[in-house]
């Protein structure tokens, strides 16, 4: 194994592990497997009451946008988290690549995203009794694998920020509600203001949402990949700009000494 | 006359603390706004639009709620981990006395989300400010504080006892919006909700307010507020006297 790979695999399981030191399954059941559900509850029961949707287009909504909890908080306690354990300076001197280092700590949370999301709306869809087509389970499972990724993406510049910001959690939840507001995932992207639905295509989720209830209505994965395909670059356009913001952010904190003061 | 003074510096002190702090200002205010947004598109959009007040209202007291659990919850664990908690106890005053301002400060503290969904909704979604008995919602509105402070009190004196209360705080702020219908309406509920409902000071609180702003008969669930804080007071009394009387037999005061 070549040492980029080894750092990409091996540095990114071995950090996620880090992660579970505190997050324990006292912590994430409650946290990521069943808060899940009390939100797409919450928003059916809403939906229901405004008579706007169906259970089934708030089950695939916030099953998939919950994907940004573990996305967003992840990522940005890979930076955060070391910081505090006083390894931050040890990681950032070291000769290791810095693709293969940022992007290999991504991989698990892209996972676990994933899995989150999948749990949520497989949870969803008993509670509420909303039916998917057996055909469109898989496609589906790529789909929220997808979103998972380009939420990390996002993550990833908000792992960069994390570099500048001491209390990044506030600005994950802050972001966490926006992606609850624009991404279509409560309220359809056609009844959002011009300027808030037009936004919301360079967002996560919203393309992954959009393929998900269309696939869940029938459609085939080939009928969605104009959809998926976005979905990817967006990721990759946020993964990109997040990578870059690293880069500049370190080499910022290295030339000011300010790399444990943020 | 002394405990009066204790309790209010104590809540001026704690309110002007929390309001310091980010996190608490994006769940008493940031985090209100994003969900009564949501609720204002969601019923515009709909098949039928309710009451944009009833839906800024029902925001504002999820702001209260999340402030309530969030800060009161981890009430005790906080003196925990700033080394405080031995000084809060051995003081002359009851332990209660010292922390009822804490947990109610934490309840203030959601006022700041009432104040900010009707300013939002007003400003940005055309939500009228007009109350139909204004004097009943003055009253109304410190007693729903009240009763969700003191429902803090019972928070944070059982929360202690589970060693993540963080992770128990996250997930007790969605069902708990839920089940006290403050964007839904209970009717819409399975009828098992009731009773959890009828429990929890947040259902009284929020029907005061709608009943005062919108029009109906806001005196009994006044009333119900007041009536539930006693109890709460009550169960919160009881609930710290066992956790002290546990913490200096096992010495585990400083033990997180």
């Amino acid at each position: 194994m070549t040492v980029a790979a080894r750092i990409f695999f091996v540095g990114g399981v071995t950090s996620f592990r880090a992660l579970f030191y505190w997050l324990t399954p006292w912590i994430y059941v409650p946290s990521l497997l069943v808060g899940p559900i009390f939100q797409i509850l919450l928003f059916a029961y809403i939906g229901r009451s405004a008579h706007l949707r169906s259970d089934e287009f708030y089950v695939i909504g916030n099953a998939i946008q919950y994907a940004a909890i573990p996305c967003l908080f992840a990522m940005s306690q890979m930076i955060g988290g070391e910081r505090y354990q006083g390894t931050l300076s040890a990681i950032l001197v070291s000769p290791a690549g810095r693709i293969p280092l940022f992007f290999g700590r991504s991989m698990p949370v892209v996972i676990n995203g994933a899995f989150v999301a999948a749990v949520a709306l497989a949870l969803g869809c008993l509670i509420l009794d909303v039916r998917l087509p057996l055909s469109s389970i898989a496609p589906i499972a790529l789909v929220v694998l997808i979103a998972a990724f380009s939420c990390t993406g996002l993550g990833l510049i908000n792992a960069a920020i994390s570099l500048r910001l001491r209390e990044n959690a506030v600005l994950t939840n802050v972001i966490f509600g926006f992606l609850l507001i624009f991404t279509g995932a409560n309220v359809p992207l056609d009844s959002l203001p011009g300027w808030m639905s037009t936004s919301a295509q360079g967002m996560p989720f919203t393309h992954a949402i959009v393929a998900a209830r269309r696939l869940a209505d029938g459609a085939s994965l080939s009928d969605v990949g104009g959809l998926v395909g976005a979905e990817v670059l967006v990721g990759l356009a946020y993964g990109l700009c997040g990578y870059a913001l690293l880069r500049w952010f370190e080499a910022q904190g290295r030339r000011y000494a300010t790399l444990e003061r943020a | 006359m002394r405990i009066a003074r204790l309790l209010y510096m104590g809540w001026a002190f704690h309110l002007k603390s929390l309001t310091l702090s980010g996190f608490f200002i994006i769940v008493s205010v940031i985090s209100p706004v994003i969900f009564a947004s949501i609720a204002y598109l969601m019923f515009r959009a709909g098949a039928r639009p309710g009451s944009l007040l009833f839906v800024a209202i029902g925001a504002g007291m999820m702001g209260i709620w999340s402030a309530t659990l969030f800060g009161s919850g981890g009430a005790i664990q906080w003196q925990r981990w700033q080394g405080t908690l031995e000084y809060c106890i051995a003081v002359p005053p009851a332990f209660i006395w010292v922390i009822l301002p804490l947990t109610i400060a934490t309840a203030t503290i959601g006022l700041y989300s009432l104040t900010s969904t009707l300013v939002w909704g007003w400003l940005f979604f055309d939500v009228p400010f007009q109350l139909a008995h204004p004097a009943w919602f003055v009253v109304a509105l410190p007693a729903a504080v009240l009763a969700l402070g003191l429902l803090g009190l019972v928070l944070a004196s059982t929360f202690v006892l589970y060693r993540h209360a963080n992770a128990l705080s996250n997930l007790l702020e969605y069902p708990v919006w839920l089940v006290t219908g403050l964007l839904t309406g209970l009717a819409l509920l399975p009828g098992w909700t009731r009773p959890i409902s009828w429990a929890l000071a947040p259902t009284w609180g929020v029907k005061a307010l709608r009943e005062s702003a919108l029009g109906g008969d806001p005196a009994f669930p006044v009333a119900m507020s007041i009536a539930l804080g006693i109890v709460y007071l009550v169960i919160g009394h009881y609930c710290l006297r066992y956790f002290e009387k546990l913490a200096r037999e096992r010495a585990t005061l400083a033990i997180a």
